[in-house]
């Protein structure tokens, strides 16, 4: 069956058999391959996606019941090729990764948490990212990642609606802020941090 | 980890959606799809037909009647989690949210979805035993309710038929005004299945006897289950006789021993965990003064 999908602001069609999940969809046919296939069944949250800004298991959806929401995945995040978003960037700041599997889950779930909330708790920030496993890291610079976006995305002045963003809007407030974006690259670690 | 081959349809109305599920024995319905997807992906399930009714507009929403809230079907729980609505009438039902899998699974998760999976250790369908909800089920001949003591038969096993499609599910407010609500749950790691989660609703008077409660058992046996507390109403409740009711309530329990924990430690947590459970909802209900019934209640609109 012929699917039409809304990924990281474009329309998407392909033509798949309904047992297809949208994460072999994103990764088969649209060649997103950022989203990571894990355990396929809904438990290590390597294929999170945001669908409508929330995250989301890509395994746990079929790309048929997909159409109609707008998907983002890891590679809608950036704001222009070759640059890193905010949350990404904190992330290589902190050494918040180490093999990487976990990494695009992790990140698109960050990120969906400060579109909400860019004054997070350490509570908050682990109850978010718990249903997604790393098993290199043991979570403290993962946590200590989200801490230190949280904090750059405070410091910036683009302005940003927090209660239930459409992501796109999120990127777009990235994209037009560059002078933030650029300031971020040239902090030392932790720089953004008083 | 793929499912086998199966066609999808998504009806335009609950009428169309029960049609095609009475035409076909081995359709499934499928809405979140969060428990439903890997039973598919482990082939432990394998229908012909998957009926999406995740889209059905007749099915979404939370509504405030006049003795009961009534959340449809297809209202994902995170939709519930954030619902002044069911903060304010159904505290209960707040507290055991947050414990229903992980943020992610709940942003896809259904209210009906778990009712209708009915695993034992489900916090959805324990707090709907516990307060006495009532499943309104719809098939091809009309709608129907049914409490859940009777919805519920064992581990993922329901009254639904064939042919038959969970709508709403619908929680009865309590006319008192002070009440108390505390939910507690025992997992190896949180978000896990509860080896042992408890639910507990008090209502007490102005001098602190209790006028109404109940307390609620799941993940013990091979569904939720009420536990008798009856005798503590019309009682000024001391610490004692809270503990000696539950102990005698949940002494002979059918409890399931598995990998994880043995029948013994299912009950014994049980005895504690229950009791727990009605000390903090008491405590609550007393530290609220004469506490008026939240405006959000009264607000008829849908969400």
């Amino acid at each position: 069956m012929k699917v039409k999908l809304n990924v990281n602001g474009r329309a998407r069609e392909a033509d798949v058999e309904p047992r297809k999940t949208l994460l072999d969809t994103l990764r088969e046919d649209f060649l997103l391959v950022g989203s990571h296939a894990g355990c396929e069944h809904g438990v290590c949250g390597a294929c999170t996606v945001l669908i409508d800004g929330e995250p989301s298991r890509a395994c746990l959806m079929f790309a048929a019941q997909a159409d109609g929401y707008e998907i983002t995945t890891i590679e809608g995040l950036a704001p222009a090729p070759g640059e890193l978003s905010i949350v990404q960037d904190a992330f290589c700041e902190t050494h918040g990764l180490q093999c990487g599997y976990c990494t695009p889950g992790m990140i698109l779930t960050a990120h969906a948490l400060l579109t909400r909330n860019d004054a997070p708790s350490r509570g908050d920030i682990v109850e978010a990212i718990s249903g997604n496993i790393c098993r290199c890291t043991g979570y403290g610079q993962i946590v200590e990642a989200v801490e230190f976006a949280a904090d750059r995305l405070r410091k910036t002045n683009a302005p940003r609606k927090m209660q239930r963003t459409p992501t796109d809007e999120v990127g777009r407030a990235d994209a037009s802020d560059k002078s933030v974006l650029e300031g971020a690259h040239t902090h030392g670690p932790r720089g953004g941090r008083s | 980890m793929k499912p086998a081959p199966f066609d999808y349809v998504r009806p335009g109305s609950l009428a169309e959606a029960c049609e095609v599920l009475a035409g076909d024995e081995d359709a499934r319905v499928i809405a979140g799809g969060q428990t439903l997807i890997p039973m598919l992906a482990m082939r432990l399930a394998r229908p012909t037909r998957l009926v999406d009714i995740l889209r059905l507009k007749e099915l979404r929403g939370i509504r405030s009647d006049d003795d009961a809230i009534v959340i449809g079907a297809v209202t994902r729980q995170v939709e519930v989690e954030r619902s002044e609505i069911v903060r304010c009438g159904l505290p209960l039902l707040a507290k055991a949210l947050p414990w229903i899998g992980h943020p992610p699974t709940r942003n896809r998760g259904t209210v009906g979805g778990s009712i209708a999976n009915a695993d034992p250790s489900a916090e959805i369908p324990l707090v709907a035993v516990t307060l006495g909800a009532e499943i309104e089920i719809a098939n091809s001949s009309g709608r129907m309710g049914m409490p859940a003591d009777e919805f519920f038969i064992g581990p993922m096993l329901t009254s639904v038929m064939p042919g038959d499609c969970v709508a709403a599910i619908r929680f009865p407010l309590w006319p008192h005004p002070r009440i108390g609500t505390s939910f507690h749950e025992v997992s190896a790691r949180q978000s896990d299945f509860a080896f042992v989660a408890t639910a507990a609703q008090v209502a007490i008077d102005d001098a602190g006897r209790c006028l109404d409660a109940t307390l609620g058992i799941g993940g013990v046996g091979d569904r939720a289950l009420r536990i008798d507390v009856a005798s503590l109403i019309g009682e000024e409740v001391g610490k004692l006789s809270i503990s000696d009711v539950v102990r005698a309530g949940t002494a002979d329990l059918e409890a399931s021993s598995d990998l994880h924990a043995t029948a013994d430690y299912r009950r014994r947590v049980a005895a504690v965990l229950g009791t727990r459970a009605l000390e903090d909802a008491f405590a609550e209900a007393r530290s609220r003064d004469k506490a008026v019934r939240c405006k959000a209640v009264q607000c008829k609109a849908v969400q």
